[in-house]
């Protein structure tokens, strides 16, 4: 059991138990699994302004989500916590790859020598943090959903939208990965 | 609210009253994700680097199974007509085709921002609690994003 708990879980175990997000919340209360709305809703709540895309009842309609999303970082601090971290297993490819780069930290989840509040200052720093994180907040808000609302919640409802949505995702992605960190790093 | 509006807004404007056993429901739920993007390492840069560089199946094999699980759990959700706890009728809003632009264009610029921070919004949330700290930054820079989305919507095709 506690091999269990301080290992990663497997694709079977992790997948599964991701894609059950979904019936758990419809049955709960009809909610549609998705975490990218609630960047409307803090914008709605914060900065409204006169524009239409920030006025609704979020009230009334998103307080659930809001409460989902405060949840995923305390559960991320828990898990962190209760199981040793380590290093993540990636490929040699992978890691010889990013070596390549410039990446020779493997610790953590993501590479400190780019996710500090020191490497802000660097170009690299700053254009996946604050670039990738507003082109993430532009994108989803435009897109109208994320990896959850679009690749898991509505691919699973066979939603064409999703399915144009993650073929996006991917462009963009594979776009990033091989054309534009090369010029980063 | 307009008819291009979020499909995350759509079939759901059904009056409803939450209680705060439903609201912590909520919460917890969200705790339960945060620990499994952990423990999953779905939240990892380095995951995220090693599928965009088709190095290894397993974020494929976890978005896969992910999918598939939904999948066929909504399908008998529909077949069985279940209902919620509070015995409404579930049901889930199709998302809007329009054009297809907003999903085409809007997914690739969120598909661009996801390489480069190595975590869609899920897991920046969850990378906070993990001690990235600077993904507090990436979270203020997403909600700007989706702000100037806001402001220029009217005149965005989609």
């Amino acid at each position: 059991m506690v091999a269990f708990a301080s290992a990663p879980w497997p694709w079977y175990v992790a997948g599964p138990v991701i894609g059950l997000f979904v019936p758990v919340l419809l049955i709960l209360g009809n909610r549609l699994f998705g975490v990218s709305s609630t960047l409307r809703d803090v914008c709605a709540i914060v900065f409204p302004r006169k524009i239409e895309f920030f006025h609704y009842d979020w009230k009334r309609k998103h307080l659930w989500n809001l409460l989902f999303v405060a949840g995923i970082p305390i559960g991320g601090f828990l898990a962190a916590h209760w199981a040793g971290s380590q290093n993540v297993a990636i490929s040699e490819a992978t890691r010889l790859a990013l070596a390549k780069l410039g990446i020779h930290d493997f610790s953590g989840p993501a590479p400190i020598e780019v996710f500090t509040w020191s490497a802000l200052l660097t170009v690299r720093g700053f254009v996946s943090v604050i670039v990738g994180g507003f082109l993430v907040g532009f994108g989803t808000a435009y897109a109208g959903g994320c990896t959850s609302g679009h690749a898991i919640s509505g691919l699973a409802d066979l939603q064409l939208p999703s399915l144009i949505a993650v073929i996006g995702f991917f462009a963009g992605g594979l776009i990033a990965t091989h054309f534009i960190l090369p010029l980063l790093f | 609210m307009s008819t291009t509006d979020s499909p995350h807004h759509g079939a759901f404007g059904q009056a409803k009253d939450q209680t705060w056993f439903d609201l912590l429901a909520y919460l917890f739920l969200g705790v339960a994700f945060g620990a499994v993007l952990t423990k999953s390492e779905v939240l990892s840069w380095f995951r995220i680097q090693e599928m965009f560089r088709f190095q290894s199946p397993r974020m494929y094999e976890i978005i896969a199974s992910a999918v598939v699980v939904a999948a066929a759990s909504v399908a008998l959700i529909k077949r069985l007509r279940l209902k919620t706890i509070s015995g409404e009728p579930i049901a889930i809003p199709p998302k809007k085709l329009g054009l297809g632009v907003r999903y085409a264009v809007g997914g690739t610029i969120f598909g661009l921002g996801w390489a480069l921070t190595g975590a869609c919004p899920g897991p920046l949330f969850a990378l906070v609690g993990n001690g990235v700290t600077v993904m507090i930054a990436a979270i203020a820079s997403a909600l700007a994003g989706t702000w100037l989305y806001g402001w220029r919507r009217p005149k965005l095709p989609h």
